[in-house]
Formats: C-alpha cells, sequence, structure tokens
C-alpha cells in the first residue's frame, strides 16, 4: 500500500480530545456512510430492479422457455440456466453498484471528498463500497428466484437440501462483483468508461460458464481451461451445485465445491487488496 | 493542551510528488492563531494546494510535520478529520442526497446526534437564505448557493478550523458580500479559518495575517499593514499637472523639482500614452515614507517649475502591488 499504511495511524480505543474513542467515531462513520448508500439506493429502488433484472428476465423467457418451447433447447437447460442467471445478475449488479460511481468520483465529481473526510481510516470508504455492491449483488440475486418461479413454471426446479450452500454463495458472488467492481473502478478513467465496459464485461459474460455448464465444455479443452480464469465460472458452478436436482439418482457434475469456495474467496481478496491500493494512491498522495 | 498553542502549525514541511523534479512544498514552516483568519496567497502552482492537502490529511507530507489543535496530522488523521473542515474551490457536493440530508449526512459521518443535526441543519439552512429550498437536490443550485450550502455543511460538525480555497471565485457580488459577512462572524465565534485567494481585495478586507507563497516556498508572513510597507517608500502621491508649452522641458523640470523634495524615495512619470490624454498633461508617481507630508511642496514644485496643478492625491500602495512586487509579473 502506499505510504500511508506504512505510517502507523491511530485507531485505538483511546479517546480523542472531544471525548469519543477513534474506533467508536470510524465505526459510527462506516455506518452512516452506508447508510447513505442505503438511502439512496431505496430512493431508487425500482429503477435498480429494473437496471439489474431486465437482462435476466429477458434471457429466462427466451432460454428458459421459448427455445425448449419450439424444440431448439433442452427440457432441461432452464435449470442449469437458472444458477448461471443468479450467479450473473448477482455480480454485474454488484459491480454496477461500485464501478461507475467510483469512476466518476474519483474522475471529477469528487463527492466522495466529504466521506473521505469523515473521521475513519481511509481504506475503510473503500471498504464500505464492496459491502454496499455486495448487498446490492445479494438483492439482485435474490430477486431472479420468484422471478424464474413465475416465467419458467414447471421448468423451476431447485433443490433444496443445499440451501446454506445456496446462501453462501449468493453472498460470495454478491462480494466477488463488488471487489472487481472497487478494482475497475479504481483504475478506469471517465473518458474509458464505455471502451473498458465493453473490453471487460463482455468476455466477463460470455466466458463464465453461466450459459452452460463447466463439464459439458470438455470437447474443447482450450476454451473451458480458459473460463477457470473468469471468477464467474465459479459462482456459476458453486450455484449449479447447490441449485440442480440430481438427475436419475446423480447429482449434477459440477466443479468441486471446495475448489469453488477456495477460488472466490482468493478473488475476493486479491481483488479487494489490489482495488484497496489504487484506491488509496487516488485520494492520498 | 494550552490555549495558547498554535490552531495550525507547519514545521520544515517538504512534498516532493513522485515524477516531480522540483519540491512542490519545499521547507515551509507557519503558525496560524486560535482564531485568527489567516490567508494563504500565491500564484497558480505556487504550492498553496499542497500545503493544504497536508493540512487536510489528503496528502502525506515527505518531510517536516504539520499539526492542527496540537494533533499531528499524519500520526492521528482520525482526530484531525474531527477538527477541521475543508470548503473547495469546486463543488462536491452529494448530488443524490437532498439539500438538507447533505447537511444531517455529513454530520452523521461525523457523529453528531440525530437531534442535534436536524436542528443546526435547520438553523444553518435559514441562516444562510437556503431554507426554502431545503428538500431539492443540489442540481438546481446556483454557483453561490452550493458554495453557501458547503460552508453550512463544513459548520455541521462544529470544527475548530475551517479551510477555505478561494471562496468567493465565481461569485456575484451580492454572494461575496453575503460569504465575506458569514465569514468574519465564524470567526467571531471563535473559528480559526485559513483561506486562499487570488483576490487581494478579498484577503486584504478579510485577513488578519497573510503568508505570500511562490516555488514552495513562504516569502513573507504579516499583516496586511506591515505587508504594504514592503513596497519601497511606503506611500504614493499621485501628481497631475498641465502645461501648454511643448516638448519636454516643463515635465522634466517639474520631475526635477519633485525629485528635490526632502523625503522623495522615487519619482515616476507617467507616460500618458492613452488616446484620451489630453496634450500638455503631466501624470506623476512620488514614492516617499509619507506622501500626505508632500502635498504642499509638491503643488509648490509643480508652479515653481512654470506647470499648473490638476490634482493631487495620496495613495495607499494596494496589496496587489506588493504580491507582484514579491511574485513579479511573469504568467505560470
Amino acid at each position: 500500500m502506499s505510504d500511508v499504511s506504512s505510517t502507523k495511524v491511530i485507531l485505538d480505543g483511546t479517546h480523542t480530545e472531544r471525548g469519543h474513542s477513534r474506533s467508536f467515531l470510524a465505526f459510527n462513520a462506516f455506518f452512516a456512510i452506508l447508510r447513505r448508500d442505503i438511502r439512496v439506493t431505496g430512493r431508487e429502488f425500482v429503477p435498480f430492479l429494473l437496471q439489474a433484472l431486465m437482462q435476466p428476465l429477458f434471457f429466462l423467457f427466451i432460454f428458459g422457455k421459448v427455445l425448449p418451447g419450439i424444440g431448439l433447447a433442452a427440457g432441461n437447460f432452464a435449470t442449469l440456466m437458472l444458477p448461471g442467471i443468479v450467479a450473473l445478475t448477482g455480480m454485474i449488479a454488484a459491480m454496477q453498484g461500485v464501478t461507475l460511481p467510483l469512476v466518476l468520483d474519483l474522475g471529477f465529481a469528487r463527492e466522495i471528498d466529504d466521506r473521505l473526510l469523515s473521521p475513519l481510516p481511509v481504506w475503510w470508504v473503500a471498504l464500505e463500497k464492496v459491502i454496499f455492491g455486495a448487498i446490492r449483488g445479494v438483492i439482485a440475486s435474490s430477486v431472479i428466484f420468484p422471478l424464474g418461479w413465475v416465467i419458467l413454471g414447471g421448468g423451476f426446479v431447485v433443490r433444496d437440501d443445499r440451501i446454506l450452500v445456496l446462501i453462501g454463495m449468493v453472498l460470495l458472488t454478491g462480494c466477488v462483483g463488488s471487489t472487481i467492481g472497487l478494482l475497475m473502478g479504481t483504475v478506469i478513467k471517465p473518458d474509458q468508461i464505455s471502451l473498458m465496459f465493453t473490453l471487460i464485461f463482455t468476455p466477463l459474460l460470455f466466458t463464465g460458464c453461466t450459459y452452460y455448464p463447466w463439464g459439458a465444455l470438455r470437447n474443447i479443452r482450450w476454451f473451458q481451461v480458459l473460463t477457470l480464469f473468469n471468477p464467474l465460472t465459479y459462482a456459476a458452478e458453486g450455484l449449479r451445485y447447490s441449485m440442480v436436482p440430481p438427475i436419475g439418482g446423480h447429482n449434477f457434475p459440477t466443479l468441486g465445491i471446495g475448489w469453488i469456495l477456495l477460488l472466490l474467496g482468493v478473488s475476493v481478496v486479491t481483488m479487494f487488496v489490489l482495488g484497496t491500493r489504487t484506491f488509496m494512491s487516488r485520494v492520498v498522495t | 493542551m494550552s490555549p495558547n498553542t498554535p490552531a495550525i502549525a507547519v514545521r520544515g514541511l517538504v512534498k516532493k510528488y513522485a515524477k516531480a523534479k522540483t519540491n512542490a512544498v519545499d521547507g515551509v514552516s507557519f503558525n496560524v492563531s486560535r482564531g485568527e483568519i489567516f490567508g494563504l496567497l500565491g500564484p497558480n502552482g505556487a504550492g498553496k494546494t499542497t500545503t493544504i492537502g497536508v493540512l487536510t490529511t489528503a496528502i502525506v507530507p515527505t518531510e517536516g510535520s504539520a499539526s492542527i489543535m496540537s494533533v499531528d496530522v499524519t500520526r492521528d488523521p482520525i482526530s484531525v478529520k474531527q477538527r477541521i473542515a475543508v470548503v473547495p474551490q469546486q463543488s462536491n457536493l452529494d448530488r443524490s442526497l437532498k439539500v438538507r440530508e447533505i447537511l444531517t449526512f455529513h454530520a452523521a459521518y461525523h457523529g453528531v446526534p440525530r437531534k442535534t443535526r436536524e436542528a443546526l441543519a435547520d438553523k444553518l439552512l435559514n441562516e444562510l437564505g437556503l431554507g426554502e429550498r431545503k428538500n431539492e437536490k443540489v442540481n438546481r443550485y446556483s454557483g453561490g448557493m452550493a458554495q453557501r450550502l458547503m460552508i453550512a455543511r463544513a459548520l455541521m460538525h462544529e470544527p475548530d478550523v475551517l479551510f477555505l480555497d478561494e471562496p468567493t471565485n465565481n461569485l456575484d457580488p451580492q454572494s461575496r458580500l453575503f460569504l465575506w459577512e458569514r465569514i468574519r462572524e465564524m470567526n467571531a465565534r471563535g473559528l480559526t479559518i485559513l483561506l486562499t485567494t487570488h483576490d487581494m481585495d478579498e484577503a486584504d478586507k478579510l485577513c488578519q495575517r497573510i503568508a505570500v507563497m511562490d516555488h514552495g516556498k513562504i516569502l513573507v508572513d504579516d499583516t496586511p499593514a506591515e505587508l504594504k510597507k514592503l513596497i519601497p517608500g511606503g506611500t504614493v502621491l499621485e501628481v497631475r499637472a498641465y502645461t501648454a508649452a511643448a516638448g519636454d522641458g516643463v515635465r522634466d523640470a517639474v520631475s526635477g523639482a519633485l525629485n528635490a523634495i526632502p523625503g522623495v524615495a522615487k519619482v515616476e512619470m507617467v507616460d500618458e500614452k492613452d488616446s484620451n490624454a489630453e496634450a500638455g498633461a503631466l501624470s506623476f508617481r512620488v514614492y516617499a515614507e509619507a506622501a500626505n507630508a508632500l502635498i504642499g511642496p509638491a503643488a509648490q514644485a509643480v508652479l515653481t517649475a512654470g506647470a499648473e496643478v490638476r490634482d493631487l492625491s495620496v495613495k495607499q500602495p494596494s496589496l496587489e502591488e506588493v504580491f507582484i512586487f514579491l511574485t513579479g509579473r511573469h504568467l505560470r
């Protein structure tokens, strides 16, 4: 991290001369900033949902209902695709909640200055963004379930014996998205937004095993290997592991859940550390 | 903490940016006393913004130290942030929030209890003439209103030290006068204020002490009145005269006679090159320690040299002249 972390910043229980301990002040500021983000999103909740759900809605309808209906896709395609849609929607919603506001803020709007001048360690402002982004992702992912139930009707099948893994996967997917969002938001300059979105989003979208299970790629080996570099692959496979019911007494084959959790964890930590570093270098010189 | 310790203390401050050849701030030291309005002046690129950046915890110094109310800015930024407020040049207001929320959330970030912050927000909005439009978003606010709102925001957590970066830049005269009054009021209530400005008139009117910076160093640090004494001779007597005679003979005679008056430091002939100048009009600037004592002798000198007296007036040198005298005329 920049020279900031090398200077030992006081953050302990000792009181400032104004009466509160520094850690009390910092936690208080952190939650006030989180409340600010929740208030703003809450006020625009319908636009937020529309933005997050429009694409999955049509994907579910076309790929889960129309294509199988006209015989162009297998009947269980919807069951295999639904976890991918949950992963994709959560990740994108989390990323969008972090990246765009950060690019604009660090670029020229500087609305974030007021939060940086609040009595908390500067990197907590980045942490707050990540947690808020993850909350957005979890909400967006969760809404896919009722949406899928309505659109797919009988095609909506989810196993209920791995519900804890499912909850964990939804949370983790939100964190993966928001930490990638943090790194992107701190690296991208405002004049590069549209180019970078195309260069990053599109490959992320199509190499993430959202519309196909990873195991089915074994005939295109190089592509199967390539998808392993996309965190979305692990999110989608983990959600398949926890959602797709056994077929003919056999569990649906996915990437190993241990590897999935490990690599998603590694992704969250790496992206957070890298993102926080660039964040710090942008706000403290 | 003794009440006599300075509100801002800067010692041997150096900042070198990673890719820069020279130091942006190059060994700066100064104190700002509690309750003072302190002006930091200097051409663009002089190092003012970097100095303020260090004091507001956004920039880490390469060398030296700085403290706010005896709290070191690099060691304990959290306590420093609790005590300072910053009003930047350009609006950084939160455009996703309503006007009143901008104030209440700011206070919440700083741990001000709900009841206190709600009451304080209403009070400040009314004081700053924004009470009627408190439920709007800032998009529809004019530059002057945004500036007032940023000042209200700064006061929400009752800071000890306020940083104002070119506060009246781009404001209409009404807003400027209004802000000046508010700045004096806040100061009267005990707030220490550090302000930067390019408006020398503003610095002169508001600041109790002024430091002029250039090339990362502080050139002078004194009261406006003392700074004006830096101009050679101190005060200026402007002399306008008239002669019907052609040629430069009378002009040189008047100049010589003015120069001969005891106490005169320097006489400058002002070229009346502009087309409006009447033929035969003469104009001089007489520099002296006490120009007002020269009015009689100067009139006498003009008459003796064979010209008519048109006008005599004593001018105090402006802060602008001091500024140019110290930092030169070249563009940055």
